[in-house]
């Protein structure tokens, strides 16, 4: 079996290059991008502490299960409100949408 | 880490998962990014398989590279003017990667520091090899004692985020 450790080093990469794309990248949609990435690699994270510690129990399968479900609800709302912004300022630079109301 | 085919295919799905996450950062054509998109998450469903987690790796073909993946392409291509950006990061990427570099670290630190104890970060091995399947899992989240609580939470959470989702990108005719 491949050690734990391996794991929670891809997580950890995983996650902080997505968190470099949420923070650097300018265009909306790659961040929301980047926020998958960071969510996959605390799947990765939940599934792989509950493969070596509770493997008889449910609980990090069923975490990692929800915290999908909370991804695509955040995927569908985060790209709705992007495209309805794109409609309303022609742009989907996060820097030029600092205004809420316009 | 002895060579066999589990840490091979972990070194594989390792490099599929990274590549694709490096490609989602650094491509100019955003279509191409949303594809790099679905190779990490096809990575990391190998990943699932190898923790014996079949279920979740199946969930994340179909609802990841299936839904997410195609709705985030759509998004690309209906902001299409914005696909071929000159500029792929904003001024102060410089220290966005400082930032990244120093959370890497910290979490590479607290990864291989021997302070978790037995059964921590550094176990070699599981606890056991009894592992719960996908039926355990689908007791488990009905399960008046478990997560059928969380279940409906959840579920409810979902059918209200589409509503919203559906509500804010309509297109208004006053």
């Amino acid at each position: 079996m491949v050690p734990l450790y391996l794991y929670l080093l891809l997580a950890a990469v995983l996650f902080c290059i997505g968190t470099y794309v949420v923070l650097a990248r300018k265009n909306a949609v790659a961040v929301l991008m980047g926020v998958e990435l960071m969510l996959n690699a605390v799947n990765i994270n939940l599934v792989a502490f509950w493969r070596f510690d509770t493997p008889s129990t449910m609980m990090g399968q069923a975490f990692a299960a929800f915290v999908m479900v909370v991804a695509a609800a955040e995927a569908a709302v985060g790209l709705a409100i992007i495209i309805a912004v794109y409609r309303f300022r022609k742009s989907v630079v996060i820097e030029e949408v600092a205004e809420l109301k316009g | 880490m002895e060579l066999n085919a589990q840490s091979i295919a972990f070194v594989v799905f390792s490099i599929i998962t990274i590549g694709g996450a490096i490609g989602v950062a650094a491509t100019h054509n955003l279509v191409r990014g949303s594809y790099w998109l679905m190779v990490s998450l096809f990575g990391v469903a190998g990943i699932f398989v190898l923790l014996s987690a079949p279920f979740l790796a199946a969930v994340q073909i179909l609802v990841y590279i299936g839904a997410v993946g195609i709705l985030i392409t759509f998004a690309v291509m209906l902001t299409r003017s914005m696909t071929n950006m000159r500029e792929l990061f904003n001024q102060q990427w410089w220290l966005s990667a400082a930032a990244s570099a120093l959370l890497l670290l910290m979490l590479v630190i607290g990864v291989l520091l021997p302070v978790w104890g037995p059964g921590g970060t550094l176990a070699g091995n599981p606890v056991s090899d009894q592992v719960a399947t996908t039926v355990d899992l689908g007791r488990a989240l009905v399960d008046g004692n478990q997560y059928v609580i969380p279940f409906e939470v959840i579920s409810l959470l979902l059918t209200a985020a589409m509503i919203g989702a559906i509500v804010i990108a309509r297109e208004q005719h006053d």
